[in-house]
């Protein structure tokens, strides 16, 4: 389903983000990437968003060249990808509701369709009684849960979780990743980035460590090992 | 694109400018003060051409006629002259009048007055004030007239003097020219840079508006939204900010012209900005308005352009 072809990225001061990472990912899976800061984590996820292009190799989604698709069309794959950040990310202008509301009307879909969609997403991230404030009155943990209801709200064949726990405390670190765990056995891919060790080996499920760019181990049901 | 999606783009564009309220006044005013400087340069550019049009207008040139000339030839060449394309006015003042006219800007003179009673006959023949179109087609008249009194060989002509090629009447008539072609060549000059200058000041305010919304507009991108999606709710803002400011502009400039009204008519002579305001509304509604529509769309367009190139 995603494939990363011998993909390096080198910037211009000549330091290297990632070299020659290959691996794939399959439909349904739970994929975990650790490592330390700088490792290459988060470089690796954007180039699936095209949001970096790599200097060599190439990333495919579903067959298609991610770097190869024109900026207009790059709109269509990105529905495809729901996208959790570590920073959450949400519009400051929008509530809870038109932040979720707002992916679904990009994607062009029916008034009757969000009416009904968003309240149902936000009850699944627990925050239907939250859907009128705005970001800056949720706690980071409410505006995490908003950022998920955001990215599955579109039902994206993949998620990808970038230090989605990063910036919350261990029990609303728990609380994203069972959601997380639940939109995965629903049948929708997950590639999380992370450095908690304990989300990692509660989650019993396939672990990619990078270290200094490159993938260093790729384990089944791997744990947290740096 | 659909309805919905319009429907989406403006209710998204009305909510932003509402909720960014201090960004939406901040725009807004900046953009009332470059309407406010279009308006003011249209006004100055209209009470800068009366002033020099009343200025020019004080051109003229006269063709004196010989005591005795018969009238019908001087009103034949009056109605020759009034069939050129140059001239705009012919006014033919007869031997009576240029002596009631002389003896009324000489009633304080006695000895002069007294002088012409000694006379017994008038001795002033009658005068054609002309008044050319356009300063620059005194030339044209002028040749018209040398011709017309080479025409009259053979029989004296009836013509005395044409005070156009004396050498002071033409050189003031070159003064008035090079003057107001100076003034209105400064006055463009300066009317675009200042246009120029604001404009300028208004495209930055904008680019720092949008600015704010940078993140906004890279989340929206990943989120999977198209450009166009993006970036019409931006471009329904700018004009918003360009409506508001038109209006704001339109409605300033009542009490200000009424203001200014009756001293740029005592000033600069002729033409009243408060009268001149109200009779060419509709063209300053078009012209703010449409100013403040336009800048707003093309600056919000041409400003979120570089945060979409992910």
């Amino acid at each position: 389903m995603i494939y990363y072809d011998r993909v390096s990225k080198i910037y211009a001061d000549n330091s290297i983000a990632l070299e020659d990472v290959s691996f794939s990912v399959e439909p349904g899976e739970f994929i975990s990437i650790v490592g330390h800061s700088g490792a290459g984590k988060t470089t690796l996820v954007k180039m699936l968003l095209a949001e970096e292009r790599p200097t060599t190799g190439s990333v495919f989604f579903e067959s298609i060249n991610v770097h190869e698709l024109p900026l207009s069309k790059m709109n269509d794959l990105r529905r495809k990808i729901g996208t959790v950040f570590q920073d959450f990310r949400l519009l400051p202008n929008k509530t809870a509701y038109e932040n979720v509301a707002f992916a679904m009307e990009a994607a062009g879909r029916a008034e009757a369709e969000i009416r009904s969609d968003v309240p149902h997403v936000l009850e699944l991230v627990d925050l239907s009684e939250k859907a009128n404030n705005f970001p800056d009155e949720l706690s980071g943990g409410e505006q995490q849960r908003v950022a998920i209801a955001r990215a599955i709200v579109n039902q994206p064949d993949v998620i990808i979780a970038d230090e989605p726990t990063g910036n919350l405390d261990p029990v609303n670190t728990f609380e994203v990743v069972q959601i997380l765990k639940k939109i995965n056995d629903l049948g929708t891919t997950i590639i999380l980035t992370t450095h908690n060790k304990g989300v990692i080996d509660s989650l019993k499920k396939r672990v990619i460590t990078m270290d200094k760019g490159r993938v260093s181990r790729d384990d089944k049901e791997g744990k947290y090992i740096l | 694109m659909n309805w919905l999606t319009i429907k989406r783009i403006f209710r998204a564009g009305m909510l932003d400018f509402w909720r960014n309220a201090f960004v939406s006044a901040a725009s807004t005013l900046v953009m009332t003060v470059t309407l406010f400087v279009v308006g003011m340069a249209i006004f100055g550019g209209v009470v800068l051409g009366s002033a020099i049009q009343s200025f020019r207008d004080k051109a003229d040139v006269n063709v004196y006629f010989v005591p005795g000339a018969a009238e019908d030839q001087i009103l034949s060449l009056e109605k020759s002259l009034q069939a050129l394309p140059e001239v705009a006015t012919v006014q033919y003042v007869s031997a009576d009048d240029a002596l009631t006219n002389f003896r009324e800007a000489h009633q304080n003179d006695q000895l002069t007055l007294q002088a012409l009673d000694e006379l017994g006959t008038n001795p002033l023949g009658a005068v054609l004030n002309i008044k050319a179109k356009d300063i620059s087609q005194y030339d044209a008249i002028g040749q018209f007239l040398q011709n017309q009194e080479t025409v009259s060989t053979g029989q004296p002509s009836i013509i005395d003097k044409i005070n156009y090629f004396d050498v002071q009447h033409r050189a003031a008539l070159d003064r008035i020219q090079q003057i107001t072609a100076m003034a209105q060549f400064v006055g463009k000059i300066f009317i675009a840079i200042l246009i120029l200058v604001t404009l300028l000041i208004c495209f930055n305010t904008m680019r720092l508006a949008i600015y704010t919304s940078r993140d906004e507009i890279q989340v929206q991108r990943l989120v999977g939204a198209s450009a166009f999606f993006i970036r019409a709710p931006f471009m329904v803002e700018g004009v918003l900010y360009g409506l508001v400011a038109g209006v704001v502009t339109l409605l300033l400039f009542y009490p200000l012209t009424w203001w200014m009204g009756n001293a740029t008519s005592a000033f600069f002579g002729g033409i009243n900005v408060f009268s001149y305001y109200m009779a060419h509304f509709g063209q300053f509604f078009l012209i703010i308005v449409g100013t403040g529509v336009v800048l707003g769309g093309v600056a919000s367009f041409l400003a979120v352009r570089r945060y979409l190139k992910i």
